[in-house]
């Protein structure tokens, strides 16, 4: 435990560091764009609110990628995944005319069920012919980037457009009411869906077979469970939570779906889930913390280049992989 | 006179645990010394930082009277001035010759070229002069066991080693292979070389050991000499407090058929099975042992009894019902409990906690329909901890924390408290468990088969076998080969006729 705070804070402050260097090139002061970067992200009501909306949709991705880690699954699909569940949240919603209670759950079980399907494929490939979830998932982004292009050319898109008809609007989630900011209540299911895992991952059997299967699959199968169809469980549920991005970009904000909606998300999971050290609470932390890099590149934008932010996020990234991959040669080392 | 080889107050941490804390050991030509102590006592680290493997945090190491500078030693260091190690895992090329193996990293030349017909002749003359029957030109992958141990005690004598260290060198052996192996090593030291062996069987040490050298805890903590060399003496020399070494066991009483196993095949990679049983049974109140060279169908056979593996074709009922088509954890529920062979491969999770693990295989028994039921996984792991004696005695200690005796009362309390085990399927349950837990976990198989379960005891250990098992079947290419009833097993030859069998010979319905 204590290892793991020392390894986030160094990749944290690494990651400073390195800021401070660019930006001092750059010719700026370093506790200026630092001070910046905090007080117009966590300073104001709107700083916060842009902050949480950022940060919505990486808690689902990051738990979709965590909750796959868990069960020993490298889940680099949450981008098609999500994809396939904005879209069909998008279309679900604009088609379903009824009243909130109804169209929103409605819209978002379509998202769940689209990134459910698009995650378990590779799942079941996995487990019946052992091909490699990575690739498989990394091939399933393109295919199903191509298939909604396909889809909406087709006529999913409105005429003319990259995007989706407008939802009906009493399908809408509504915003949390920060002026200017686009935040919204969605941020609340995310977090309803981080205590849901954590409770389903440390508090229920399906969730300790799922854990097992991760950490000693020879065990596992040992203690009566198939690791097979813990395999296929766990990149469904992987798959569903990340196709719960549309509930914040599509229902919350956009109402419509749109063509390369939330890129970058799905991969930016895997961040999360890495600093968030695959515990669903961590992740909700971790979100935040991409969430405020995220918005806060934007804020400090007149002081110095948005890119030396990404850098920032970059370095953590990048500390935090060679952190954990000494912490598994030390491992092995003392295993010898 | 000086020593062949001395070690003297060595020190090793390993991250936060001490692996030597001022271990010493002294040997001289012609000596047969044997390290003993439990598991973690600190033997293979010692032997190791002999050989240069690994690197001394302090202390001093003396080859026949030369002072080594810790920090330089290594093994081609050790090779060169006379010390060589055959490890537990022989450290063997299969695809090439035995002349191959023994002149890697030294080879002769001539001229350009490597010079292995000299290499060959020099062996041959080696091997016979010590009875060791090895053909220089045969391929090692061809090779038995016993032979192959033959080959690495050759190599290094071939390099020239006069101080030859031997890491557990007959865990793998048949007893006539043993026998033979400690004839060597007589001959060996009668010739003037210098034998240290690394092991825990007490009664080989009294056969072979002129001299006993006892760790615990890292620590040199006795130096016995062959007269005062007897097991009890020993063991207790090794765990610090007398124990008994024998266990009462009651009269056996058989009750019904638990376990019926008929025409049982496993498929192998080859065209033979790797499991061939036409007929097996085993009784309530019974402890039927398996004996067997490893990797001749013991583990098969505890796999396709649990359904971790599929057979090919035959039936397997359990108290009269087929559970051949029922999946792992219907067989569970229908009675079976099973200690695997490797605790660390199947039976734990060793980053989780004494609680996860007790756990582990009994989910569905401490589930309620909102989650897992925390009282009552806290009341299983208060009763094992305290049946069985698990220290440290906290739940929420990692497995991995816990000495390999304490790992595996984890997974012997977990298998023995099942609601209602009908049958218990336990390979090798005292592999690399201290002399103590070894006792408790004796006890516990015995008191299972006292309370009318039937268990099957795969263990490599023949001497386990004759103190626990009421019938010995013997497996041998994967198939029964012998078996031995309470009366045969009672006979003082019977570890000589299982090691018989083991090796095929007087086989029965074997191919």
């Amino acid at each position: 435990m204590r290892r793991e705070a020392t390894l986030i804070a160094t990749a944290l402050l690494v990651a400073m560091a390195a800021g401070s260097i660019l930006i001092l090139i750059y010719g700026q002061s370093p506790a200026r764009v630092y001070v910046a970067l905090f007080s117009r992200t966590w300073g104001s009501t709107y700083g916060i609110g842009q902050v949480l909306f950022k940060s919505t949709p990486l808690i689902f991705t990051g738990l979709a990628v965590a909750i796959a880690f868990r069960c020993g699954l490298f889940n680099i699909g949450a981008e098609g995944q999500l994809a396939a569940g904005a879209f069909a949240t998008g279309l679900v919603a604009a088609s379903v005319h009824a009243p909130a209670v109804i169209a929103v759950p409605v819209a978002m079980i379509a998202g769940a069920c689209a990134g459910g399907v698009i995650g378990a494929i590779p799942g079941a490939l996995r487990a019946f012919t052992g091909a490699h979830e990575v690739i498989n998932t990394i091939m399933l982004n393109f295919i199903v980037a191509a298939l909604i292009l396909w889809a909406g050319g087709e006529g999913a898109f409105a005429s003319g457009t990259t995007h989706t008809a407008l939802i009906d609007l009493r399908a809408a989630i509504p915003d949390l009411g920060i002026e200017g900011s686009a935040a919204n209540v969605s941020i609340l299911i995310a977090l309803a869906a981080a205590v849901a895992v954590w409770f389903v991952l440390g508090r229920t059997r399906r969730g300790f077979e799922l854990c097992a299967v991760g950490e000693n699959p020879a065990a596992a199968e040992n203690a009566g469970i198939s690791v097979r169809a813990m395999t296929i469980w766990a990149m469904t549920l992987s798959g569903a939570i990340a196709g719960l991005v549309g509930t914040s970009t599509v229902l919350g904000y956009k109402h419509y779906f749109e063509e390369g909606m939330g890129r970058g998300t799905g991969f930016m999971g895997i961040a999360v889930a890495l600093l968030g050290r695959n515990h669903p609470l961590g992740v909700v932390a971790a979100a935040l913390v991409f969430g405020t890099l995220s918005h806060g590149g934007i804020a400090v934008s007149g002081i110095c280049p948005k890119e030396i932010v990404d850098v920032l996020e970059a370095v953590i990234i990048l500390a935090l992989a060679v952190g954990a991959a000494a912490g598994h040669l030390d491992k092995k080392r003392k295993r010898a | 006179m000086t020593a062949a080889l001395e070690l003297s107050d060595i020190h090793k941490r390993y991250g936060e645990t001490d692996a030597n804390r001022g271990a010493s050991l002294c040997a001289d030509a012609g000596e047969i010394v044997a390290v003993v102590g439990e598991n973690g006592a600190g033997k293979s680290t010692l032997m190791k930082i002999a050989y240069g493997l690994v690197t001394a945090d302090r202390g001093q190491i003396f080859i026949r009277g030369e002072s080594i500078p810790i920090a330089a030693h290594s093994p081609d260091r050790a090779i060169s001035l006379g010390v060589g190690m055959v490890h537990q895992h022989f450290m063997l090329m299969d695809p090439m010759t035995v002349v191959e193996n023994a002149v890697l990293g030294r080879e002769p030349t001539r001229g350009l070229f490597v010079d292995l017909g000299r290499a060959a002749r020099e062996l041959v003359e080696l091997s016979e002069t010590l009875g060791l029957g090895i053909d220089p030109w045969a391929k090692v992958g061809t090779l038995s066991v016993g032979q192959k141990q033959r080959v690495e005690i050759l190599k290094v004598l071939w390099q020239g080693a006069q101080i030859i260290i031997l890491d557990e060198p007959t865990a793998v052996l048949t007893p006539g292979e043993v026998r033979q192996l400690f004839s060597v090593l007589g001959n060996l030291a009668a010739g003037g070389k210098t034998l240290v062996l690394i092991t825990h069987k007490l009664d080989e040490i009294t056969t072979i050991a002129h001299r006993a050298v006892v760790l615990r805890r890292g620590q040199t903590v006795a130096e016995m000499q062959k007269h005062d060399l007897s097991p009890t003496a020993i063991a207790h020399a090794m765990v610090g407090r007398p124990i008994a070494l024998e266990i009462d066991k009651p009269a056996c009483v058989r009750g019904e058929t638990v376990l019926a196993i008929d025409d049982l095949e496993v498929a192998g990679r080859g065209a033979e099975p790797v499991l061939a049983i036409d007929h097996l049974e085993v009784a309530a109140g019974e402890i039927v042992g398996i004996a067997g060279v490893e990797g001749n169908g013991q583990r098969e056979l505890c796999e396709a009894i649990c359904g971790l593996i599929r057979p090919r074709q035959g039936i397997i009922t359990l108290a009269g019902d087929d559970i051949t088509a029922l999946s792992t954890r219907a067989r569970f529920a229908a009675g079976i409990a099973h200690v695997p062979e490797d605790r660390h491969h199947r039976g734990l999770i060793l980053e989780r906690s004494i609680a996860d693990n007790l756990l582990l295989g009994r989910q569905d028994e401490h589930s309620t329909r909102l989650g897992l039921d925390r009282e009552k996984i806290a009341a299983t792991c208060r009763r094992a901890i305290a049946d069985f004696d698990i220290r440290p005695p906290e739940a929420s200690a990692p497995a991995a924390a816990l000495s390999g005796g304490n790992q595996q009362k984890i997974v012997i309390a977990r298998e023995l408290l099942r609601p209602a085990p009908k049958l218990l399927v336990c390979a090798q349950p005292t592999r690399g468990v201290d002399i103590g837990a070894i006792l408790r976990i004796h006890e516990a198989i015995v008191a299972a088969r006292g309370r009318g379960l039937g268990v099957i005891l795969v263990s490599a250990e023949l001497s386990e076998l004759l103190a626990l098992a009421d019938r010995v079947e013997v497996l041998y290419k994967g198939r029964i080969s012998g078996s031995m009833d309470a009366a045969a097993l009672a006979r003082d030859d019977a570890a000589d006729r299982l090691g018989e069998m083991m090796t095929g010979a007087g086989a029965r319905g074997a191919a």
